[in-house]
């Protein structure tokens, strides 16, 4: 299964504005994507999951995807994660 | 039950108009009997989730700012799939019924977030609202939160939390009376801010029926449930006078005889810093900096605390008076980077400069922050310290700040022992401040957030003013300025009994600036120190309230 290891570019972390961007990027995806950081990996869909990662600034994660596209999907989504998504415009994902 | 109620006053102001009952909060579902058919269960769960989901994407729609981004966070949990998958799971495999299966998901993903701490920790109380309204929707009973007839209403609850308050619409709620909750309980703080009139500590209007229509004086506490046509009328009337001449307060403050006493709001951030400009504030008596360090992980970075300083200062006017609380934190509202542990008794702990000098890199950080925002600004600004108790830390502070190259110092007056040693003080620094909620909740032993100890916890408390009265008198023989910035100085009736007492500032919610400010205008300064010496010499607060209010007939002229 394609897997992505990146580090958290927001400022504030993966929290607030950050966290809801990428949750609702992971949303439009078309295949399911899951995201790990140390022992716990969640529904990259999942809010709740991903706030309860408690990811900061330069912390790493760990993305995976199956199915059609799996390597796409993931690639849009490292970009997103290491860009600032504290500031005004974020990247597109 | 009797025609008359009465409770405590806390934000003035007349208000008529039927009763809208808060609904009840939601409990902890029942874990028994199991659902007879499991997938019907299970299908219930996801549309449910759907529906407050939607309700929440349209409530932040209408938002903006900061409100607007927590309420998509909140829509967002609301709608989770891995809410929704734990909760199917525990309705199929554990036969609970739904609305328990949700309950206990929501909270297993509550206690992740709290574990987590900082700003994600702060998460936790979202999901909790979340929860309620999800289970509220599969149990048929009204979604939690301030409700909407349609029609303009008095808002009748057992106490309110900050969430339900944030969301009110001042233009629907004439006025809220509460079963619990003291003088300076958030609904206390937030129905002054908002102008509304408030009675707190009131336990009888629970039995209100739903529509009842009341008049209500939130500056005396008492309330008419079955008042006649002419008496609805004549309370409208009042309200309307009142709503017209609160629009904006234009000062400067002074009494009738010329005494300039500065007007100033308490602030908590830049938004609310416009907000008091904008309201005619003279300058700001109390500006928190909490704000900058609650809901996150890390200390902001000095430059990060400077340009939000400059935010707040640049508000005003240039040589504006503005006076700087430092960092006010204790283990009632710890901040994950203080490491501060758990205390038994918060209230009396480690909190305020007792902090502020066991870490001093913060404080230090702080303070020359604040020292270059006021030079770009040039605000006059001037610095406190909060939770002093002795002179040695009165020294420490103002060594700390004019190191930081502040020029104007000063402490908080909240405990007894400062009021007592106020001469000694004011020899350390340039002036002081009183805390009146802090000062009453530790001269009375009695808790600022306990319903039952509301009649205590009362700013009229003779006791109290007699401490006032000290150190009033203490800044008059150091001819050194004493403020007031509790929320004793937005009740337009004890005003005037604080400057007698020798106060030469008041700082309050900007709502209450013109209030205030009328009444001011109407006595001189002898008439403040009568009313100062009738009420310290009261037996107890509410004589010390009612033998003030027949003194100053003005009050009842101006509907307060």
């Amino acid at each position: 299964m394609p897997e992505r290891t990146v580090t958290v570019g927001s400022k504030s972390g993966l929290h607030a504005r950050p966290a809801k961007l990428f949750v609702q990027a992971a949303a439009k995806q078309p295949v399911k994507v899951t995201i790990t950081a140390g022992e716990r990996t969640v529904d990259a869909r999942s809010m709740l999951g991903v706030l309860s990662l408690g990811i900061n600034t330069g912390g790493t994660v760990t993305l995976a995807a199956d199915g059609e596209g799996a390597d796409t999907v993931l690639d849009a989504l490292v970009k997103l994660l290491e860009s600032d998504l504290d500031a005004e415009t974020p990247v597109d994902a | 039950m009797p025609e008359l109620l009465r409770g405590h006053g806390v934000s003035p102001g007349t208000a008529a108009g039927p009763v809208v009952r808060m609904p009840d909060p939601v409990t902890e579902p029942q874990a028994a009997p199991a659902p007879a058919d499991t997938e019907a269960d299970v299908a219930r769960i996801r549309p449910a989730m759907d529906l407050v989901a939607t309700d929440l994407w349209a409530r932040a729609g209408k938002a903006e700012g900061e409100t607007k981004e927590v309420l998509e966070a909140t829509a967002m949990m609301a709608s989770d799939p891995e809410l929704a998958d734990l909760a199917e799971n525990a309705v199929r495999e554990q036969g609970m019924p739904a609305p328990r299966a949700v309950w206990d998901a929501a909270n297993t993903f509550r206690d992740l977030l709290a574990g987590a701490g900082g700003y994600v920790g702060a998460r936790a109380n979202d999901v909790e609202d979340v929860r309620n309204r999800i289970v509220g929707e599969l149990l048929g009973v009204p979604a939690p939160g301030i409700p909407d007839p349609g029609h303009p209403f008095i808002l009748v609850a057992r106490d309110l939390a900050p969430a339900d308050t944030a969301t009110i619409n001042p233009e629907r709620v004439l006025a809220f009376v509460t079963a619990e909750g003291g003088p300076t309980s958030h609904t206390a703080i937030l129905a002054r801010a908002l102008g509304i009139p408030a009675v707190v500590s009131c336990p009888e209007v629970l039995s209100l029926e739903e529509g009842t229509v009341l008049v209500l004086d939130g500056a005396t506490g008492t309330i008419d449930t079955a008042p006649d046509e002419a008496t609805v009328t004549e309370a409208r009337q009042r309200a309307a006078r009142a709503a017209a001449r609160n629009r904006r307060w234009e000062g400067p403050g002074a009494t009738a005889d010329g005494r300039r006493i500065k007007l100033l709001a308490n602030i908590g951030d830049p938004a609310g810093a416009q907000a008091a400009a904008a309201a005619g504030a003279e300058g700001v008596g109390l500006f928190r900096t909490e704000f900058l360090f609650l809901d996150r992980g890390d200390e902001p970075s000095e430059s990060e605390q400077a340009e939000s300083y400059t935010a707040v200062f640049g508000a005003f006017g240039e040589g504006t008076k503005i006076v700087v609380r430092t960092l006010d934190a204790g283990a009632d509202k710890p901040l994950p980077f203080l490491d501060q542990g758990e205390e038994a008794n918060p209230a009396l702990g480690v909190r305020g400069l007792r902090i502020g000098l066991a870490q001093p890199e913060v404080l230090d950080k702080q303070l020359r922050a604040i020292a270059e925002a006021a030079r770009s600004t040039k605000a006059d600004v001037w610095v406190m310290a909060p939770m002093v108790a002795v002179l040695s830390e009165a020294q420490a502070f103002d060594r700390h700040a004019r190191e930081a190259g502040l020029r104007t110092t000063g402490v908080m007056v909240e405990i007894p022992a400062a009021a007592l040693s106020a001469r000694e003080m004011l020899g350390a620094v340039d002036f002081v401040s009183i805390g009146t909620n802090d000062l009453a909740q530790y001269t009375l032993a009695a808790d600022r957030m306990s319903g039952p100890l509301a009649a205590l916890n009362d700013p009229w408390q003779p006791a109290l003013l007699r401490l006032i009265g000290m150190v009033g008198a203490a800044g008059e023989a150091e001819a050194k300025p004493v403020g007031i910035c509790g929320e004793a100085a937005a009740d337009p009736a004890l005003a005037p009994v604080l400057i007698g007492l020798g106060a030469t500032s008041l700082s309050m919610s900007a709502r209450s600036l013109s209030d205030v400010g009328a009444v001011l205008k109407t006595v001189t300064l002898q008439q403040c120190r009568d009313l100062a010496a009738l009420a310290k010499h009261a037996q107890d607060a509410t004589s010390a309230r009612d033998a003030v209010r027949a003194a100053l007939p003005a009050l009842g002229e101006l509907g307060l």
